[in-house]
């Protein structure tokens, strides 16, 4: 069992990998804001298998509060956008 | 036999997360780039928490799961829709091959006001309701 939690965390490393090649490359705003919104959620399901990886229930609390900073992250980096803030990408 | 099933839960979760990234990373703009993560990685995060719940099989840990669940589905839509409006209206560049942009000559970038099509001088008019004061 402990051959796929490490199966599981590489791969979700990788895809944290390939999210950051789009964080830096990303022409415009909104696609790095998309690519950061990937991000928590990777780090959402990389939580969760911590949790089961340790065996200790409280870190999906962690993963719930990692998940509501990333939904209120998105709607204020929209909001941002629509309002026509200073842009430098 | 619990153990293939979370096992195979989450290599498959982890699997559509890559699956995200790498769409992230190849799909050509905005719009398909999104429909990438939000769809994939939510569907991700969704059988790791499956798993789990299975792994702690226990009544508080599952609902915790559960919420965790249903919250990432609640939000996700929400958040690729109000970040794909904000991308359309600061006017990023769709791809080369899109078939059809329904948007376009609705839309007025300088406004920002949406036109349904609907509009002649017989709708604008005021309809007189109940509650009006005399």
């Amino acid at each position: 069992m402990n051959h796929v939690f490490l199966i599981g965390q590489v791969i979700m490393s990788l895809a944290l990998v390939l999210a950051f090649v789009r964080v830096v490359r990303g022409p415009s705003l909104p696609d790095r804001v998309i690519a950061l919104e990937l991000f928590t959620t990777t780090i959402v399901g990389m939580v969760g298998l911590h949790a089961i990886k340790s065996g200790i229930p409280s870190f999906l609390d962690a993963a719930i509060v990692i998940a509501l900073m990333g939904f209120l992250a998105a709607i204020g980096f929209a909001r941002f956008l629509e309002r026509g803030g200073p842009r430098d990408d | 036999m619990i153990d293939l099933i979370k096992g195979t839960l989450i290599i498959a979760g982890s699997l559509f997360m890559l699956l995200a990234s790498i769409g992230i990373l190849r799909l050509p703009d905005l719009l398909t780039r999104m429909h990438a993560t939000t769809k994939a990685a939510a569907l991700g995060v969704m059988l790791i928490m499956v798993a789990a719940a299975m792994h702690f099989a226990e009544t508080s840990i599952v609902a915790r799961a559960l919420a965790i669940v249903v919250f990432i589905l609640m939000t996700a839509p929400v958040a690729a829709h109000v970040i794909g409006r904000a991308g359309y209206f600061v006017g990023s560049k769709l791809w080369s091959g899109t078939v059809k942009d329904e948007l376009r000559p609705n839309y007025d970038p300088l406004t920002h006001e949406l036109k349904s099509g609907m509009e002649t001088q017989e709708n604008a008019k005021r309809q007189p309701r109940d509650t009006d004061p005399d």
